[in-house]
């Protein structure tokens, strides 16, 4: 039986080493990939701390409001402000064709009177929380209520502009603004209190740190090389999907899968074979990637993978990860009939687990449904379980939970093949 | 409507048993069956006093089965695809080495034993599909149209190999349309036309118990007719 296994391993692997383009794109893809990805998203990160985003501001106030959001804009790391095109100062109508033109992401309108209408209605209420206080002058004459509008600060949009952008531009906004009334409600009751009166502290009262999790007492900052790289690991190596299925596709439609069917070797001895040869393939990639990581990102302006102390558990993890993956692969092979059916198939299923499992989304920003199909998504495990080791300096007992469920994976999925093809061949 | 039905047959050991039939006559099904392949619907057969249920692994150490596609991993070379054949029967080491180079060498093959299988004739992928299927000397050995779509050389070199394999002890089992190679290689010969035999014997036998009779053709025409048997 070990010399069968063995036999079969062998040509497996001389079968990979005669596809040579096939193995290259089987190395070569998944370097070029998680190179590719972790420089745009960290390119991307970078853009948004370094490179100022432009935005168009119309100021029909003209008054403290407006300036104040001006300064705030101009001094955030985010933007810079735009109030002229062509040497025109905007107007609404400017701004709105720039905007849904695409050549700005953003216009913020303030409306006119903002700043005296927002002094107005600050005032008023004031007074009236302080008169009802007993702390007003009972000889001064009550002012007359002015009417108040309400005031709307209009935001245009980019309509390419992604969702996550706008929410957070609207939230900065928001808070800007926020501030900005707050800070009157404390002038407006100064004033109504008296000269004499204690300045309020307008400071913010309650600040917010970041504490992070420590590894071998080293803080672990999370950054996008550390995000990207178990990540799209885990994409490869489910990607063995497409190659390990369409083999056995072949031997199918080869023909030599009816002789290994009349020859005195059992099923499980092939899957074997082939379940070895693809782990160490899966096993390969894992390591080439790592490498790259490590050694190759500091020298292409990304940071480092660090690996220190964790080799041995991201190794258990990718070689569970590559037992599913295979699993699913020799499924899918032995399913399909033919290349047509499990090549789209095994790349769509695999996008499909990647997009579930959060490769590409955090499972928590993810619809409740969703979030609970992502459990179901053996890339969610995998993923999961890099995280675990590698940014919350998890040991093995708490990644075997899912290094378990990967296991279990490639158990159901390897004896629902074995179940189909003894019975298509039983006799 | 059955692939065979009413179907009842004896093979003895040393035969070159010849099984002729128009396409769809159930020919394919038949060797499916024989070499573990389909699973019959109802009845039962055996092979050296085993059955499929009962003695599987025995079964298929004492059979060869040659298909009729070629069953070869094409990027593979000759010798490649035959040491991995032959170990799946647990041929190993020397012995393995020695059994690939003599059939190669007989049968033509031997300076092309580490050339790709992609790159061989028609003929010369038969000749190899050939080996790889009598390397571990079955007993038995099931043939699906082995000589078809090949040149007279390589169809000569086949049949002269099986002449040698059956001298050896090998029961053959074979189909083919090819009526004047089965007229003059087969022992035995059955004729069989929607799913049943409609004449067994010797292709002397065959031929003479025919009226007008002069080969296995005329024999072959006067059982199955004319009409053309296309099918899907």
């Amino acid at each position: 039986m070990i010399y069968k296994l063995y036999q079969s391993i062998c040509k497996e692997f001389l079968l990979l080493k005669r596809d040579i383009g096939g193995v290259i794109i089987l190395f070569l893809m998944p370097l070029v990939l998680i190179i590719m990805v972790t420089l745009i998203q960290d390119s991307t990160l970078k853009n948004l701390s370094n490179t100022k985003i432009p935005i168009l501001l119309v100021d029909n106030d003209k008054g403290s409001v407006s300036n104040s959001v001006f300064e705030n804009l101009q001094k955030s790391e985010v933007f810079s402000v735009v109030t002229q095109i062509d040497n025109k100062p905007l107007t609404e109508k400017m701004a709105k064709e720039a905007v849904f033109k695409g050549t700005f992401q953003l216009a913020i309108i303030i409306p006119s009177h903002l700043s005296s209408d927002l002094q107005a209605k600050i005032d008023q209420n004031v007074e009236t929380i302080v008169s009802s206080l007993g702390f007003s002058d009972s000889t001064a004459v009550p002012k007359k209520s002015k009417l108040v509008s309400q005031k709307e600060v209009k935001l245009y949009f980019d309509p390419a502009t992604q969702l996550s952008f706008k929410n957070a531009v609207m939230s900065s906004i928001d808070k800007m603004i926020s501030q900005i009334e707050t800070r009157s409600i404390y002038t407006a009751f100064q004033e109504q209190l008296g000269e004499g009166t204690t300045s309020f502290e307008q400071k913010s009262f309650i600040s917010f740190k970041e504490i992070v999790p420590r590894v071998n007492n080293k803080e672990v900052i999370p950054n996008s090389v550390q995000h990207n790289v178990p990540a799209w690991t885990l994409f490869a190596i489910f990607f063995i999907v497409i190659p390990l299925s369409i083999n056995i596709v072949k031997e199918k439609t080869q023909g030599t899968f009816i002789r290994l069917r009349t020859n005195p070797v059992s099923n499980g001895i092939v899957i074997a074979g082939k379940t070895i040869t693809y782990l160490v393939i899966c096993m390969v990639q894992f390591y080439m990637m790592l490498a790259v990581a490590v050694f190759l990102f500091p020298h292409i302006g990304l940071p480092s993978l660090n690996i220190e102390g964790n080799l041995f558990l991201m190794t258990i993890v990718a070689m569970f990860s590559g037992f599913a993956a295979i699993g699913f692969g020799i499924l899918l092979g032995t399913v399909a009939k033919t290349q047509e059916q499990s090549a789209p198939f095994g790349a769509t299923a695999t996008i499909i687990l990647a997009a579930i499992g959060g490769v590409w989304v955090p499972v928590f920003a993810m619809p409740h449904v969703m979030q609970i199909v992502a459990k179901s998504s053996p890339m969610n495990w995998g993923l999961n379980a890099f995280y675990d080791v590698l940014l919350r300096n998890a040991g093995i007992l708490e990644i075997l939970p899912e290094i378990g469920l990967l296991f279990m994976f490639f158990v159901i999925t390897i004896t629902i093949a074995l179940l189909y093809d003894k019975k298509k061949r039983s006799v | 409507m059955y692939s065979l039905n009413d179907f009842t047959l004896a093979i003895n050991e040393g035969q070159i048993f010849g099984l002729l039939g128009p396409n769809g006559a159930g020919k394919t099904t038949l060797i499916s069956m024989l070499c573990g392949l389909v699973k019959p619907t109802s009845g039962s057969f055996s092979i050296a006093g085993m059955t499929y249920s009962d003695h599987e692994d025995e079964l298929k150490k004492i059979i060869g089965v040659v298909p009729q596609e070629y069953a070869l991993y094409p990027t593979l070379t000759a010798r490649e695809n035959l040491t991995y054949f032959g170990s799946m029967y647990g041929l190993k080491g020397n012995d393995l080495k020695e059994k690939v180079i003599e059939s190669l060498d007989f049968l033509g093959l031997l300076k092309f034993a580490d050339k790709r299988i992609e790159t061989f004739s028609g003929g010369m992928k038969r000749r190899i599909n050939l080996i790889a299927g009598v390397l571990h000397n079955p007993k038995v050995l099931f043939l699906d149209e082995p000589t078809v779509g090949v040149d007279v050389q390589s169809k000569n070199a086949i049949i002269d190999y099986l002449k040698k394999l059956n001298k050896n002890g090998t029961t053959i089992i074979y189909t083919s349309h090819h009526l004047a190679e089965a007229q003059e290689f087969c022992t035995d010969i059955a004729i069989l036309d929607q799913g049943k035999i409609y004449a067994q014997g010797t292709p002397i036998d065959l031929i003479n118990g025919t009226l007008g009779a002069k080969n296995l053709e005329d024999v072959f025409i006067a059982l199955t007719g004319n009409d053309l048997r296309d099918d899907i």
